[in-house]
This record gives structure tokens, sequence and C-alpha cells, in this order.
């Protein structure tokens, strides 16, 4: 009953066909992060960012801690609202978006990948990958058929019922990317993906991302490393809240 | 100064309505209603996390269960008792007036021996034409005597009464037939058995027909009253033999010799509920008229109203439930505010969780459904436990306890309504403490 309301709502997110190529996945105007704002300890996170990311291209935003690229990428993930400006995810303008409308902001356009992986522990790999679409009001059966092709994507089909403690560091973060998938973003955004493991499965990730780049999703990198914004096409780089 | 300071307010009311109303608009016509979790998956996620912790799911729900349990006993008895008094009310007759003489006490002693007789035929005719509002009534004389059946002998009460006693009294005839209105008239020794005395003289048979000894005369036995049970005050009201009034006068009263035309009371019944509290009054007035009594001297008789006597007993049972009701209450409360501390530790240990859930695309809709879901499972689940546990002590009591317990559906349905509710009002703040988290604040944590 209550998911029959659904997709009134998930249509109207989308955007026509025809206007898709033209609308960036992503469009900042000036865009400013204060916090504190009206009191002496006013913080600048963000200072006047403008940026236009296309659809398909892979992106890295790099910058030391302190830097405010956690603050853009907050931004970015429609997790937070501008304190100025105007930010357009898909076109649509979040500036004036509620909490609500902004989760299914999240929910339709955009795939997160974390540091510290976030899986649900007692959540087996593939309950893991489905959460999004429970959210999405997809039917059940769906919902597994969906989850278990997005963990063959990441190439993890046969450890679907594996517990998240069961599986390495590079396994936990591939069933991360897979949830990031599952409901198909316009944006995959993905917050030092490789902080958190050892150098060669960082390569192994990294080489998983490069390859969903070239199979047509939008790529976001946040990270601090070098070596790791280098396979991005484009290198934004944020100092001081401002992109050099 | 005061002029910039009010131009800085007016710029911040405008703003900030424009704000609403902008949000109110993006909310309404890009995205239409927020995304829920189906009633399903909202019952499956609260299962999976109460499965988790199952035993302090368990003890979190011991509150709701204790309370539970006790409205059901509690409901149970107070149907019981209800069922009890309207099954006695209907053995006594319903709407039942007695009338009894006053026995002229001075300091615990009866000053006047003739008081005991202050009730005559006079009386009961002069009330059945004076107040249209009696139905049946009827004068009583009794006493103790022993009937004997050839071995077997038991003593009882008999009762000497006119025809309309038995529409009084609301007695059936069992066997046999009612003693004939020309019996009444010419005293004849013919008696109607009570059941407890059928069954003392004459064990399984139907003594109907038949002739039985009640001290030194031969009765013909015309008929056996259908069994009654215990009276208001805990007699049997089975054991006795009834005889026409004029027979009890002539025959088994012969000895004591009481002033002629005189009953030792009388019963009456009225029609209609309503009329009881007039027919009351009026009686009284109309008895004092008859004896002459002055205004403001005492009265000679006493008028009792049965069935308001049944309902003071059953007061008793009504503090009980009282009682009970506030144990259940309290209990109640205990087990929701259990509830809640367990779901505000719940939202603070999962924090990351939520975390997570709002930054894949849940809404702060889903995430409140999700732990009032847990909430409300977790009182239903003591609710249902309760039920449960409170069947069980009803049914102990009808077992070890002279108390009345009756169970039913309603009761169940009432018990199951007010778990839901408790889990519903008790989770309600937590799960708002759930939606409100920032996933960015959230998502740090741990």
């Amino acid at each position: 009953m209550i998911t029959e309301a659904l997709p009134d709502a998930v249509t109207s997110l989308q955007v026509p066909q025809a206007s898709r190529s033209a609308v960036a996945v992503i469009e900042m105007q000036q865009v400013s992060k204060r916090y504190r704002i009206g009191t002496p300890a006013e913080v600048r996170a963000l200072d006047n960012i403008s940026l236009t990311i296309n659809r398909g291209e892979s992106v890295a935003i790099m910058g030391p801690s302190g830097s405010g690229k956690s603050t853009l990428m907050n931004l970015l993930g429609c997790l937070d609202t501008p304190s100025s400006g105007r930010y357009l995810c898909e076109g649509f303008d979040v500036t004036r978006l509620h909490a609500e409308a902004r989760a299914q902001l999240r929910l339709q356009k955009i795939g997160f990948v974390f540091q510290a992986f976030q899986l649900l522990p007692r959540l087996n790999a593939l309950d893991n990958v489905l959460l999004p679409l429970i959210y999405a009001g997809v039917p059940v059966k769906q919902r597994r058929q969906r989850a278990f092709t997005a963990l063959e994507e990441v190439g993890l089909a046969e450890r679907w019922q594996h517990l998240p403690s069961e599986l390495s560091g590079g396994q936990q973060q591939r069933v991360a990317i897979a949830r990031a998938l599952v409901n198909r973003p316009a944006l995959l955004l993905a917050d030092e993906p490789t902080g958190a493991l050892d150098s060669q499965t960082s390569e192994e990730i990294l080489q998983l991302f490069d390859r969903l780049h070239r199979a047509g999703n939008t790529l976001i990198l946040i990270t601090h490393e070098a070596e790791v914004a280098a396979r991005a096409q484009r290198v934004l780089s944020i100092r001081d809240g401002r992109l050099l | 100064m005061k002029t910039e300071r009010s131009q800085v307010a007016q710029r911040a009311v405008v703003q900030a309505t424009a704000q609403v109303a902008q949000r109110a608009v993006a909310r309404a016509t890009v995205f239409g209603a927020p995304t829920r979790l189906s009633n399903r998956d909202a019952l499956a996620i609260a299962l999976f996390a109460l499965r988790g912790n199952w035993l302090r799911s368990v003890l979190t729900a011991l509150g709701v269960i204790i309370g539970i349990a006790a409205v059901i006993v509690m409901v149970a008895i107070g149907n019981g008792t209800r069922a009890d008094l309207d099954r006695m009310i209907e053995s006594l007759g319903a709407n039942r007036i007695d009338i009894a003489p006053s026995l002229g006490r001075v300091g615990g002693a009866i000053s006047n021996l003739s008081s005991l007789f202050t009730l005559t035929q006079n009386d009961i005719a002069a009330l059945r034409e004076r107040v249209p509002e009696i139905e049946a009534i009827s004068g009583v004389l009794n006493g103790r005597t022993t009937a004997v059946n050839a071995e077997r002998n038991w003593t009882t009460q008999w009762q000497g009464v006119d025809p309309e006693f038995f529409s009084v009294g609301n007695w059936q005839l069992a066997s046999g037939e009612w003693i004939a209105s020309d019996a009444y008239q010419n005293a004849s020794p013919q008696l109607l058995l009570g059941e407890t005395v059928r069954q003392k003289l004459f064990g399984d048979e139907d003594p109907s027909g038949r002739l039985l000894r009640v001290g030194s005369v031969e009765f013909l036995i015309v008929g056996v009253l259908q069994k009654k049970g215990l009276g208001a005050g805990g007699n049997d009201q089975d054991d006795a033999l009834f005889v026409p009034i004029e027979t009890a006068r002539r025959r088994l009263l012969g000895r004591i010799g009481i002033p002629p035309q005189t009953v030792m009371s009388v019963t009456l019944s009225v029609a209609r509920p309503q009329d009881l509290a007039y027919v009351e009054r009026e009686v009284g007035a109309v008895l004092r008229e008859l004896h002459r009594i002055a205004p403001g001297a005492a009265d000679d008789f006493t008028v009792r109203n049965l069935t308001q006597l049944v309902s003071a007993r059953s007061q008793t049972t009504q503090l009980m439930s009282i009682l009970l009701a506030v144990v259940a209450g309290i209990s109640l409360l205990v087990g929701g505010i259990g509830i809640m501390n367990i779901m505000l530790v719940s939202v603070t240990e999962r924090t990351r969780e939520i975390g997570l859930r709002l930054s894949i695309g849940a809404s702060p809709y889903s995430i409140r459904q999700q732990f009032l879901a847990e909430a409300t499972m977790l009182s239903l689940g003591g609710g249902l436990l309760g039920i449960l546990l409170g069947v069980v002590i009803a049914e102990l009591l009808v077992r070890w306890s002279s108390l009345s317990v009756l169970l039913n559906a309603q009761v169940i349905v009432i018990a199951a309504v007010f778990s839901i509710a408790t889990g519903l009002f008790f989770g309600y703040y937590p799960a708002s403490r759930a939606a409100k988290l920032d996933p960015i604040e959230a998502l740090r944590q741990g």
C-alpha cells in the first residue's frame, strides 16, 4: 500500500531522456559552506566553489585533511546543503530540498563508497548489497536478482552468503561498491576508498573503479593520495576551502 | 540603530518564510510523498534487529508481559463477578422488595415482643390495592421442622406462602404441578419440595403425588421446584418446603400461637425496574398510615430492596478490580518506559547503522518507521506473552480460589490493543530521535 505511492516520486526524479545529455551530473555555482554563522567563530569550510562534472567523467578531488574536501563530498552527496550558491545534482536544486527529498535524491542518483566500508555486520554480502533496493521499494525477488548481478560485477558473486567478518578488507570494499552500484546511480562518490587497504588490494580496487568508469559510470574520487588521484581523468585540488 | 536592527529582523523573517515556502514547494511538486518502507519490510528489519539481541528484548518486554497479564486477569475477574451477580439477581427474582417487622430494640434487647408480628394479611391486601406497580406480593410464615419419609428424615425450613410467592422469587417447577388455588383457600395439607429436601429424602426418585410427614401432619407432595442455588445471604434456597400460608398457620405454627392474620414477612416484586425506588417509598408510606405511625416516630417495619443488597456485595470485587487496574497501569507504564529506555540505547548503539542507511537513501521517515516497528514488536510480543500468562493465571484462579473468572475474546483484543498502543507511545520519541540524526555526524561515529 505504501510502496504503491512510490513510482510517482521516482519517475518525477528522472530527467526526460532528451535533456539528459545536456544536463551535467554535477553543477555547482559559487557554493559556500559556513559553520557557526553569525558568531565570532564562523568557519568558511568552502568558499565560492564552482564546478561542473559531466556524465561519464572520472574526477578526483584532492587535498590535505582540513582542506574542506569532506565538506565538499557531503555537499556533492546531498548529505548537506550549501550556505549560499547553487548546487544542481542532475538538474535538481539541492539548496532548496528538504531532508526527505534529499534522501530520495541520494537513493536514486548517488552511490556512496566509504573508507571504512560501512557494511552492516549481521547481514551477509547479498543482504548488504540489496539494502538500497528496500528503500527504493523494489519487489523482494528483483532485489535479490539485482543485488546478485551487482555482486557479479565486482567479482564476488560466489561469496554472497558470507558475513562481512568472513571477508577480507578488499572483498568488503567490493561488497560496498556493489551496494553503491545496485540502484544504478548517476554518480559514484568514493571517499578515500583505499584508505583502509594495503597497496596491492588498493590497486585491485582502483582497477575496479577504472573498469566501472570505462563501463560509463560517472565517478568522483575523494583522496589525499596523488597516485590515487592520478587514475582520474581530471584532478581538482582543494585547499582552505577553495579550488586551485 | 533601532531601525537597522528591525530591518535585519525583518529580512530574517522574510528569508525564513521564503525558505519554508520553497521547501514546501520542493517537497510537494518535485518529490511527492517521502519514501516509506512497506509494512512487511519494516517488520522484517525490526524482527531481525530484535533477534540479534533476543535476551535483552525479552527482558525489556517483561514489564509489558506483567502489565498485560494483569489486564487479562483484571477483566476476567470483573466479567466473572458481573456474571455471578446477574445469576444471583436472576435467582432471587429481579426487582424484589422484602418487608420485615422492625424489632423494637432498646439497647440491643427486644423491648416489645409484639413487635415481631406487625405485618398482617390486611397490609398485604392494602398494598396490592394501593400500589398498582406491584406485580406480585406474598406474605410469608416460616419455621423449622423435620420431614420424614420412611427411614429417612431431614430437618429443614418450611415456608407458608401465598400463590404469588413463586412468581416473586422466580421459582420454576421441576416436576408435578403447582398447588391449586382451592388448596390455598381450604388450607389443605399440600406442599412443594425444594430440590435439596427432595434429594435428602427421596434420592433420585420423583416424589410428586406421594405423601410426606412434616412434623405430625401428613402432606401431599404436589410438585418439586427447580434448583436455585445460594441466596444473597449464602443460604441454600432449595433447602425448604413450601405450603399454603393458611395451612402453615393452622397445622405447622399451631403451638407457637401468633396473633391471627399476621405474617412474619412480606415479599413482593415490581414489574418495571425503574419503579423500584418509588414502590419502596410508597410501600413505606402506606404501611406507616395503616400502622398509624406518627410523623417522626420509628417505623415498626423495614423495607429492603434485595437487588441493592446484592449490588453492595459486588463492591469488594470491584475494589479488587480497581487494585488490579492500578497494578496493570503501573506495570504498563514501567514496561513502556523500559522499552523507551532500551530503544534510546539502541539508537545510540546503532548510530553508525542509521547514518549508513540515511546515506544510501533511507528517508528519515523510513528510519522512524524502522524504530517504531521495533518498539511495537517488543511490546506486542510482550503483550502476547502477557496474554498467555494472564490466561494461565485466570485458569489457576478458577481452580484454586472462589473468585469467578470469565475469559472472552474481547479481553484478549483489549490486551493486544493496549500493548500495541504502549509500543507506539513509548517508541515514538526514540524513533524520532533516530530519524533526526544528521547522517554526516552519524557516519563519523565509531
